[in-house]
């Protein structure tokens, strides 16, 4: 049964097969699991910071540091790994640890002093990627035997394609985020605030501890998908990974769930990945396409979406009686 | 009323202190198990006030709350309702993105291994609902149902949270005759199942229609408790208004008025005012009489373009007049002061001496500035005309009380030189002083030929100054008075329906 | 007009901190306040904080519009790149660099009414609307510059960033009269007043007659030709339009300048030259941290810790502990607090 709320999800999956039977149909060898295996490798780190980015929107915030934290996790492991000796394994849990103490504390600054949170994560983007610099403004390769056993990792499916570590964490990311939004109070909680943040007060939300909750995943997420990253490129620098929050927004509202919170899937997120991944193939195997075309096509695609959700609520406004004063949509 | 049965809920001598004003004054109130118990009193009487400080909203500078003979403090309404008492207001205070299930379970989702069960969730919810006579499909979002339908998931959750006491808020204040029945056949399975109801509506049909007992509250007084199969609807607007309403009689000025400026011909927009119909003649204060939600701020709003009529038609001095929106209204010399003055008049840190220029600013456009000199005559003109206190021209206007920002309202609508004054309740919530001074001021204005509708719960107020009188009752035009029969005690009648007149 | 009886009261506190950040300028460059004049043009640290502020501060006067009316704009660096690629492209094609100051003003007009039309028409949220040209707009300038760095020679167009004008810098004279034409026009005009009235309160703005799709659409049309100018400048500067780079994350820094400027975020009463004075602010500190010879690494913390201060005094949360502090009536505090949780979600 459709249901309205699950429309976006609905438009987001059509769209993803539709785009995939149009790629396939001018490019067979794209149904090939060597292009569906880099899809997964490629888009590993930035499908992870989608999954934090999704509690964030959904909750009716937005988080911009989440680039800039990315490309810290990878230049503090880099830089950590060849200065000391500790095992890569420690490194990740320091990474996450920090990365989800800095998201915490602007979950609390958001709460407690009542900033908005446009404005907290941006001072939050610039921090990171300052810290980021400080500790190294060259890009520092990532020698480690640990790395090149992860990197080893794969599963080779029968056609050729190369399935990796990285590729199965997103995935794994994704059904826990999944897990999280839609069976615990916590995830419920994020969903109550997006619906209305005095509303969900007054229904007993714990509005500090959610917030704070809300933006330590997003901090944590974004260190994994730093030390993804690293995986993915061996090295750690500090000019990575800018404006990934907004390939990461941009995946969010693909994915049908509205920019000004309260409703979408952590599902659709996961689609809204696969479709900006299949742009960037498409133009990879066509090869006379300019890369530019890729920001073009996504930027349409979030205007559509935009509209779309637009439209579903006004639909579900005009039901209600106007109010005097308040401006009509006439 | 006395009843063996010890009362649930007993609340003695509540007393709320605002700044500078008292809001409750020693108010009681006792609610027995099985009743349902109107709050009645027109808008600032004190029932909002009243209710917060039951549930701990709001804390209570006096006065003691008993439940069950048991003395309790809430100090939130999440205290309150884990005690017991339980609160639906007039806007839906549920999630419309969260599916229903979702809204009556949150924070207290059913959890298997730790994790939510939707399933459990699902099926606990259908048969709760099904309890309250709703048959719906639990997983659809809260907003897939009308406004009736989340007033009763609403009762329902406030009812299962705490279960003792139910306090409705205006929960019918927007809902047709149909959905009221459905809320009304829930009140009456909770009250069977032995709750304490408090049931606040502005609307007397359905109090008489649901409710046992009621308390009236004036300026934070109660003024008297009712059994209500022993009294009459006439009688509790006497308390609720508590005029003497034997007609005073007045020197009446000004009769018929001058030439028709506007003709209104079946102006209406569907749920929101049934089409009406008037003659607005120059130099006449038109009275729009009615109790809270009959449509007088509506048909204000109408009249003035600010909310969008989808049927009828306006003419002016013969003239169709199309109202897209203020900005027309405001080109045909309408004015209207609006009854939110917060919301929808101030420009609340703007200058007192902006705010009184800003509508004919906004007619001249913005090439033309009115230069400062000329701004600042205006308000200094305005400010002595109408007595408004303020310190200097140049304080934003949210720092003055109530009655100066009305009296700087009016004065950025009469810059304008209006030839229709729309005013909806230009009385409200301010002292007495300037409560005079407008009453005046519409009586001068009258007598320059300015044409004048006034919206306004004050009755004495519109005998005072309306040439006529529309009254209102539950969105619909029920009676026009003229004349000597402008009295208080006919405006009642017709708003209480004891003797329809011809609209 | 807030300030019109004390414009230098409410321009103090940026007077202050610039005067501060000056002064750390000149205790680790003690030839900072020097200003020489050579080859017909002025050279010194100051003349350096004025020119290379100047995109900032030229965003800096539309975002102060924009963010006057309760909005904000994300797509200004998107804008820039485009009106860059839009001027090299023209000068390209032979074009004199009169056509091309015309051409990329008229892409950045574009730019602005199609934001003004998803805000105000299609009642987007402004964060959400300029998003999709934020996002968009680096490949429609990639488009244009196919990709390349489009280098030009044009000495009149390279003018605009790199030559002088009676010795000053061109940006600078351009940003300053910019600001003062602006300013001018707002303030002589009712155009100031009536955008500040629509960010205090929209709905009581409606019904006093002001028609805000209109001046709204008008707002961000000028933060598109201002972003225009700065991209055109940006591109002179280095002889060549640069769509991945030119004005990258220069929206946020507008956004800074404005609110170090002292402007609400939600909306309401503004001043162009407190925001032009946040503009210098931040050039100074990047100044400042330059000078000193510290790594430019550290350039963003600073600048992190700088906003967070001036923001964290800015909070309504802080700003009703000190209201309280001054125990005087009323409640301006608790309705700004509820503003805040409108605009931020």
């Amino acid at each position: 049964m459709i249901r309205s709320t699950s429309l976006p999800l609905i438009v987001t999956l059509a769209t993803f097969v539709i785009a995939y039977a149009l790629c396939a149909s001018a490019y067979p060898a794209m149904l090939s699991s060597r292009v569906v295996a880099n899809l997964l490798t490629d888009n590993a780190f930035l499908g992870i910071a989608a999954v934090g980015m999704t509690f964030v929107i959904l909750s009716g915030g937005i988080d911009l540091s989440v680039g800039s934290v990315i490309a810290f996790s990878g230049v503090f492991l880099a830089v950590i790994l060849r200065d000391t000796g500790i095992h890569p394994l420690a490194a990740f849990a320091l990474v996450l640890a920090i990365t989800t103490a800095f998201g915490a504390a602007m979950g609390g600054i958001i709460h407690y002093l009542e900033m908005p949170p446009f404005i907290v994560t941006l001072a939050g983007m610039f921090l990171a990627r300052g810290a980021a610099y400080v500790l190294s403004v060259d890009s520092v390769p990532i020698t480690h035997e640990f790395y090149d056993w992860l990197q080893d990792i794969y599963w080779k499916a029968p056609s050729g394609g190369r399935f990796r570590l990285t590729g199965a964490l997103m995935v794994l990311t994704f059904l826990a985020g999944i897990v999280l939004a839609h069976r615990t109070r916590f995830g419920q909680n994020v969903y109550a605030m997006g619906g209305g943040v005095q509303t969900a007060r007054l229904m007993g939300v714990p509005l500090g501890r959610t917030t704070i909750g809300i933006y330590a995943i997003s901090g944590g997420l974004s260190g994994l998908a730093g030390i993804v990253f690293s995986l993915y490129t061996s090295a750690g620098y500090s000019l990575a990974a800018v404006g990934v929050e907004l390939d990461a927004i941009a995946a969010v509202v693909i994915g049908g769930t509205l920019l000004t919170g309260g409703t979408g899937f952590v599902a659709g997120t996961f689609f809204g990945i696969l479709i900006m991944g299949l742009i960037q193939t498409y133009i990879v195997f066509d090869g006379t396409l300019s890369s530019w075309w890729t920001k073009i096509v996504i930027g349409a695609l979030l205007f559509t979406f935009i509209l779309l959700q637009k439209g579903l609520t006004w639909a579900t406004t005009l039901r209600r009686r106007p109010a005097p004063g308040s401006p009509m949509p006439s | 009323m006395t009843d063996p049965v010890r009362p649930v809920l007993q609340a003695r001598g509540i007393t709320k202190f605002f700044p500078g004003a008292i809001a409750l004054a020693d108010v009681d109130l006792a609610l027995h198990p099985g009743e349902v118990h109107a709050l009645l009193g027109e808008n600032g009487a004190g029932k909002s006030t009243l209710i917060k400080c039951l549930t701990g909203a709001y804390p209570r500078d006096g006065g003691t709350l008993e439940l069950d003979g048991a003395e309790v403090a809430p100090g939130s309404t999440q205290e309150s309702q884990a005690l017991g008492i339980g609160t639906v207001y007039q806007e839906v205070n549920l999630l419309p993105n969260l599916t229903v299930a979702e809204n009556l379970f949150l924070g207290r989702q059913p959890r298997r291994f730790g994790l939510i069960s939707r399933r459990r969730m699902a099926a606990a919810a259908t048969e709760l609902l099904q309890g309250y006579g709703l048959d719906i499909d639990v997983r659809e979002p809260l907003s897939h149902y009308s406004v009736a339908v989340q007033q009763v998931i609403a009762i329902a959750r406030a009812v299962e949270m705490s279960g003792r006491v139910l306090i409705l808020d205006e929960p019918t204040a927007s809902l047709d005759r149909d959905e009221v029945e459905l809320v009304f056949s829930v009140v009456r399975k909770l009250k069977a199942r032995g709750l304490a109801i408090v049931f606040i509506t502005h609307f007397l049909d359905q109090v008489f229609a649901i409710c046992d007992r009621a308390t009236v509250l004036r300026n934070g007084h109660v003024v008297g408790t009712r059994d209500l199969s022993e009294t009459g609807p006439r009688d509790i607007v006497h308390l609720m208004l508590g005029r003497q309403l034997e007609s005073e009689v007045r020197e009446r000025h000004g009769g018929q008025g001058g030439e028709v400026l506007a003709e209104i011909d079946g102006l209406g927009r569907r749920g929101m005012i049934e089409p009406f119909s008037m003659q607005i003649r120059e130099g006449e204060v038109i009275g729009l009489a009615g109790l809270l939600g009959a449509g007088r701020t509506e048909t204000a709003s109408l009249l003035f373009g600010a909310v969008h009529a989808d049927q009828g038609r306006i003419r002016l001095r013969g003239r169709d007049l199309k109202l897209k929106g203020p900005r027309d209204a405001v080109a045909a010399r309408f004015a209207l002061c609006p009854e939110d003055r917060k919301t929808d008049g101030i420009i609340g840190d703007l200058s007192v001496r902006e705010n009184i220029i800003l509508a004919l600013q906004a007619r001249q456009g913005w090439a033309r500035p009115v230069p400062r000199a000329r701004a600042e005559e205006i308000a200094r003109g305005y400010v002595r005309a109408l007595d408004i206190r303020a310190a200097s021209l140049d304080m934003p206007i949210r720092l003055l009380s109530g009655g100066n920002q009305q009296k700087a309202l009016l004065a950025r609508w009469l810059a304008t030189e209006p030839e229709l004054l729309i005013l909806d309740e230009p009385t409200r919530g301010i002292d007495v002083g300037a409560h005079a001074e407008i009453i005046q001021l519409i009586e001068s204005l009258r007598e320059r030929g300015m044409s004048l509708v006034v919206a306004s719960s004050e009755m004495e107020e519109l005998v005072a100054y309306s040439t006529r009188v529309i009254v209102l009752r539950d969105r619909v035009q029920v009676a026009e008075l003229a004349g000597d029969r402008i009295t208080a005690e006919n405006i009642v009648r017709a708003i209480t329906d004891e003797d329809r007149e011809v609209a | 007009m807030a300030a019109s009886h004390s414009p230098l009261r409410r321009l103090a506190p940026q007077l202050v901190i610039l005067a501060a950040v000056l002064a750390l300028n000149l205790a680790v460059f003690p030839d900072f306040f020097r200003i020489e004049f050579q080859n017909g043009r002025l050279f010194g640290g100051v003349v350096d904080v004025l020119n290379r502020g100047a995109p900032t501060a030229i965003l800096a006067i539309g975002m102060t519009l924009v963010i006057a009316t309760k909005g904000i704009d994300l797509s200004v660096g998107a804008v820039m790149a485009i009106a860059g690629a839009c001027a090299a492209k023209i000068v390209a094609d032979g074009h004199g660099w009169g056509t091309a100051l015309a051409g990329a003003l008229a892409a950045g007009a574009a730019c602005g009414i199609w934001n003004g039309v998803l805000v105000a028409w299609l009642r987007i949220q402004p964060i959400v609307a300029t998003l999709v040209l934020m996002v968009a707009g680096r490949g429609i300038a990639q488009l244009v510059t196919e990709g390349t760095i489009l280098t030009f020679l044009n000495e009149g167009l390279i003018h605009l960033g790199a030559g002088t004008i009676l010795g000053i810098p061109t940006p600078v004279v351009i940003w300053i009269a910019l600001g003062a034409g602006v300013t001018w026009a707002v303030r002589k005009t009712a155009l100031g007043l009536l955008i500040e009235a629509i960010g205090i309160n929209a709905a009581a703005s409606r019904l006093a007659g002001i028609n805000a799709r209109v001046l709204l659409t008008c707002v961000y049309l000028v933060s598109g030709l201002c972003a225009a100018l700065a991209g055109v400048i940006v591109a002179a500067d280095i002889k060549g339009a640069d769509a991945n780079n030119a004005g990258l994350w220069m929206e946020l820094d507008a956004i800074l300048a404005v609110v170090i400027g002292g402007n609400s975020l939600l909306g309401g009463r503004f001043s162009i030259t407190a925001s032009l004075l946040g503009a210098l602010i931040i050039q100074s500190v990047n100044s400042a941290i330059l000078l000193s010879g510290m790594p430019p690494e550290f350039n963003l913390v600073i600048k992190a810790v700088l906003i967070l201060a001036i923001l964290v005094i800015q909070s309504p949360r802080i700003g009703h502990w000190l209201y309280i502090l001054r125990a005087s009536g009323g409640d301006p505090a608790p309705r700004r607090a509820k503003t805040v949780k409108e605009t931020a979600r």
